[in-house]
Parts: C-alpha cells; sequence; structure tokens
C-alpha cells in the first residue's frame, strides 16, 4: 500500500521533515511564547492567575496538561474580539466561522499570521500535487470564510494560476473548467459530486474535465467517497484539516502517500482527548482533538476544544515528514447522534451506504421519537444502477442497506428508497441529519 | 418474440405517477399497458409502449430512474379459464413467475397475459412447445 501517487515533494523540507527532538524542543519554547502572549488576553490572564501558569513554569510539553481548555463558547463569550491578543491596529484580517452550530465566532489574524497561514497552506498543496505550472479552481467561498482566502493565498506562494471561482453557480464553474481547463480543484468533497452531477445533466462526461487533483477540507467525507468522487470526475482527491477558530485550512493535510493528514506541528501542539474525561486516548484510538497554537500572533489558542472526532498516528511515513498524521474527522462530539442510547456519528452512516455496491452518496437522516423510542429514518436516493423491475430486487435492497447501517452503526434505522435529485444537492456544507426530536408540533 | 417494457420507480407521493404520463402524453406516445407494484413507500410503474426507445430516452433525460426489461406477452380468449390454462401449462414447465398483468384487446375477444420471467429465452421456448401463442411486437402493437 506505500504508493504516492504525486512525486514526493516539499515546500519547507526544513520544516517539514524536522527530527522529532529537535520539533519538540521547537514546540516547547514556541508553548512558552503563546503563553506569554495568551497571557495579554484578559480571559487568559484570569486563568493562568488562578493556576499560577507563567512561561516560565511550561517545563515540558507534558506541562500542556496543567492549561485551561478553550470552547466555541468562550469565544462567543468574548464576542466578537475578545480573545485578542494585539491591538486593533495590528490587525490585518478579521475571518469568521461559518456559524454552522450557531453565532458566528471572528478570528483576527495579524500580518505575520497570514504569511504563516499562507505558507502553511503551500506545504500541504505541495505534497499534494501542486506546481507552479498548474491552475488551480477555487470553488470555496471568499468571504469570512477561511476556506476561499486561505488555499487562495497559499496557492500563490506556490505561484500557480488561480481562477477564483468562489462557490455557487455550478453551470458556470463547468464552463470555466471547460474553458480555462484547470488542473487542480478547490472544493468540498460533496460540491466537487455535484460538479459531477451538474457536468452530466448539461451533457458532459465529467470525466472529460482537465481536473487532474482536487484539495478537499471544510467538511466530512469519507474513503468510500473519495473513490466515488475520483471515479466519477477522474482525478487524484486530496484530504486537508483546519479550523477558522484556529487558523482556517492548513493544520494538516495528506502527502502523496494518502495514509493520513500531516500535523504541521512545528505550529500546533495537538492533543487527542476523551471528550467525556477530557483524559488523552491512545494512539490510533479516536478521540477529540484539542489544539493549542504555537505561533498565532493575533489569537492564540490555548487547548482549543475543536469538538472533531480523529485519531492520530505517530508511526514515521515514508515520505520523511515528521509531523504525526492524523485520520479523517469521523465525527464531531457535538455532531454526535444518541440513538437509543448509542453514540452514532453520520458518517458511519455515510460509509454504510458507500459499502453497498452502487449505491448514492446523497442521503438524509431524520431522527424522531414519536413515541418513547427515538425512531431513525435515512433516506437514499435510488440509481439507475440499482434499480430494477422487481418489487422482490428493491425491497432486498433496501434490507441489505438497513443491515449495513446496523453493522456500521449498531442500530436498527428505517430506509427509504427516493427518487434522484428529490434531497437537495450542496453547495456548501451538507445538511444530512434532521433531527425533529424535543420539536413541538 | 420478447417484448421491451420500460420500469420505472416512483416515490408514493400525490403526482408522482402523473409526471411520466404527462412526459409521454407530450410526445404523442401512446401507453398500451400499464401496471404498477407498490409499497407504502416507492412504486415500480410497468409500461409498454410501441416507441419504448424513444420513451425510455424521454423519461431518462427527464431524470426519472428507467431500466428496460424483456417481458414475454402471450395472447388467450377472454373468457374463464384463459388465464388459468396458460399457469397451467407454466406449472408443468417448471417456470417462475417474477410478475405479470394482463389487458384485453379493445375489438376483439382476446387477452393478452404478459408475464415477467427470469430467463425469457427459455420461458418462450417452453411456452411454444406447450401450444401457448407468444406474440411478438407486430401482434401486440398491430392490436392495440
Amino acid at each position: 500500500m506505500n504508493h504516492f501517487v504525486v512525486e514526493n515533494r516539499f515546500w519547507d523540507a526544513e520544516a517539514e521533515t524536522m527530527p522529532r527532538v529537535s520539533l519538540e524542543a521547537l514546540q516547547l519554547t514556541r508553548l512558552r511564547e503563546t503563553v506569554a502572549r495568551a497571557a495579554q488576553v484578559p480571559f487568559y490572564k484570569r486563568l493562568f492567575e488562578k493556576e499560577g501558569i507563567t512561561p516560565d513554569s511550561i517545563r515540558s510539553l507534558d506541562d500542556i496538561r496543567r492549561l485551561p481548555f478553550t470552547t466555541k463558547q468562550d469565544m462567543r463569550d468574548n464576542y466578537p474580539l475578545g480573545l485578542c491578543a494585539v491591538p486593533r491596529e495590528q490587525l490585518i484580517r478579521i475571518h469568521g466561522s461559518s456559524g454552522t452550530t450557531g453565532t458566528p465566532t471572528f478570528v483576527g489574524y495579524t500580518r505575520k499570521d497570514l504569511e504563516t497561514w499562507s505558507h502553511l497552506c503551500a506545504r500541504f498543496l505541495v505534497a499534494g500535487g501542486l506546481r507552479p505550472e498548474h491552475v488551480v479552481q477555487v470553488s470555496f467561498g471568499y468571504g469570512l470564510f477561511t476556506g476561499g482566502f486561505g488555499l487562495h493565498y497559499g496557492i500563490e506562494k506556490v505561484g500557480a494560476a488561480i481562477i477564483p471561482a468562489a462557490s455557487g453557480n455550478t453551470p458556470r464553474q463547468i464552463m470555466l473548467m471547460r474553458d480555462l481547463q484547470p488542473d487542480v480543484l478547490i472544493s468540498t468533497p460533496s460540491y466537487a459530486l455535484n460538479i459531477a452531477d451538474v457536468a452530466r445533466s448539461m451533457g458532459m462526461d465529467p470525466r472529460g474535465l482537465s481536473l487532474k487533483y482536487a484539495h478537499f477540507g471544510g467538511e466530512m467525507w469519507t474513503e468510500d467517497m473519495r473513490a466515488e468522487i475520483e471515479r466519477q470526475l477522474d482525478l487524484f482527491a486530496f484530504n486537508n484539516y483546519g479550523l477558522s477558530e484556529i487558523i482556517g485550512p492548513g493544520v494538516s493535510g495528506e502527502c502523496g502517500l494518502r495514509q493520513g493528514m500531516h500535523l504541521q506541528e512545528d505550529h500546533f501542539l495537538v492533543e487527542c482527548l476523551d471528550p467525556d474525561t477530557l483524559e488523552p486516548v491512545g494512539d490510533y484510538e479516536y478521540g477529540e482533538l484539542v489544539i493549542t497554537t504555537l505561533t498565532r500572533e493575533a489569537q492564540p489558542m490555548i487547548r482549543y476544544r475543536t469538538r472533531d472526532i480523529a485519531a492520530l498516528d505517530p508511526c514515521p511515513c515514508p515520505c520523511g515528514r515528521t509531523g504525526r498524521r492524523m485520520s479523517r474527522v469521523i465525527g464531531r462530539s457535538d455532531d454526535m447522534l444518541i440513538i437509543r442510547g448509542v453514540n452514532v456519528f453520520p458518517s458511519q452512516i455515510e460509509e454504510a451506504l458507500l459499502s453497498v455496491e452502487g449505491a448514492s452518496p446523497h442521503y438524509l437522516i431524520e431522527i424522531d421519537r414519536p413515541g418513547a423510542l427515538d425512531e431513525v429514518t435515512v433516506k437514499v436516493e435510488v440509481q439507475p444502477a440499482l434499480f430494477s423491475d422487481k418489487m422482490s430486487s428493491m425491497q432486498e435492497l433496501r434490507d441489505r442497506i438497513e443491515r449495513k447501517i446496523h453493522a456500521y452503526t449498531g442500530i436498527h434505522v428505517v430506509v427509504e428508497l427516493v427518487a434522484p435529485t428529490t434531497l437537495e444537492r450542496s453547495t456548501g456544507k451538507a445538511v444530512r441529519v434532521v433531527d425533529k426530536r424535543g420539536r413541538l408540533g | 418474440m420478447k417484448i421491451k417494457q420500460i420500469s420505472m420507480f416512483l416515490e408514493n407521493k400525490p403526482g408522482r405517477l402523473s409526471e411520466p404520463c404527462r412526459i409521454l402524453a407530450n410526445a404523442g406516445i401512446n401507453i398500451v399497458t400499464l401496471s404498477l407494484a407498490d409499497t407504502q413507500q416507492f412504486g415500480i410503474l410497468r409500461l409498454i409502449v410501441q416507441e419504448w426507445e424513444k420513451a425510455y430516452h424521454l423519461l431518462k433525460d427527464a431524470g426519472c430512474v428507467v431500466n428496460l426489461t424483456d417481458v414475454i406477452a402471450t395472447e388467450v380468449e377472454d373468457r374463464p379459464g384463459g388465464l388459468a390454462k396458460v399457469l397451467d401449462v407454466i406449472e408443468e414447465a417448471g417456470l417462475n413467475i417474477e410478475y405479470m398483468y394482463a389487458f384485453t384487446f379493445r375489438k376483439y375477444d382476446r387477452a393478452v397475459l404478459v408475464f415477467r420471467f427470469n430467463d425469457p429465452d427459455a420461458a418462450i421456448a417452453a411456452l411454444q412447445a406447450r401450444g401457448i401463442n407468444v406474440i411478438g411486437p407486430v401482434e401486440l402493437y398491430g392490436n392495440s
């Protein structure tokens, strides 16, 4: 399985392949600097004073566990920019979270922060095959959302040509692809499937598009979905990870081996904790990622609880990068559905669906509690390849999907087959769960 | 001697059946016969039309989930015992019917039975060997 799909190149070889010992020494130095910077923020200053935390009291990386956590709620409590550690005049950019799970939160950047961010994006883009001669279509929204601008500046660093198509108006996106022949697509994975759908409806073969690589982020997806996208669009898809509260895209990204995303640990100290006990989980075990920024100036974050569930792999990678690899995000500790007492992540249902040959990656999970018990209905689009004129075959298909979902999640659901395009296609983050429990009327 | 049947996935919701019918009507395609199998959630519409290729592409292009299946049409007298006689033969031949439906011709005292078998060629041979009148597109569309 050691198979690089692109030549293994580096953007900053020294930083990316730094021996672990040097890397950890650098992390410790930078952690102390971060504590010093964070102490400029009243919210942290108060917490640090209470616990007797000073930069000098941080003696080893293990001391991270003495530091307080930061949550989304803390950001809201300090709305809009109360967690900034620099005076307003030093800010040169303000981004915000999409507000998917509540009111928006804002994040400030200094000039150096933007420079760092651009380099971090350049690193994973180059690892994933981006070259100066490429043309890149950025189909992420340009706005408060960090995806568009973050990747844009990273691509610019590398020196490739950017088509800043932004999100939406898919027929126009496809027209741009047809005419400008981009090599690389930047978007959410579900939007890539949308592009393939729309191209087909326009009478075009999506495999005939010029795309060779794609870098996906901004939402959860699965290995099966990667295979599906690669089959439909004939390209190599790479996964990257980041979040606006920390910096945006650039926290981690895949190398050409595509067996986990290398954390950029010279800039972030990453812990993986049990979301309930807040104790570290073992290597390769799933837990919540908790991230401390090591170089952010404008808005240092101490032990930010990302709510993203993933596992860390410390095993050295053949590519030579020394940053540990993180798995895909398989769920969110706050999106985790508790169904009849069982923890279920929507991504597990997605994987179950995709494991049924030819099943559609388009689905909607509806949860209701008509009586005392939770009932889950998964609406799945019927693809032509799965359709049969025989009722028995269709019922067997439905039963097979129900059994798969049970095998993947441990819960029984009702699968409802629906006609294609019944479910809304996403142009941004996909809505895949409708939870009707506790709603009145 | 096989007949092409168009099968289509339908959600069990108001208005879903009229959509394909409207598409065919607008194209001037006459439906010879149809049958509908349904469950609480979804149904399968089965259509016999003379211009099946055109109808298939029209429905497919409209985003419907459709496929083509070979079915067998047999002609019997439209009187008590007509169907029973054919079913006896099918049972005798050891053929398994996936599903079937029937309709009558307008001007004649004949009925047409449409059968879906897993192996239509074997079924045709078995039925013909036992004297059942398996009809092809010419007889079917010519009479309708």
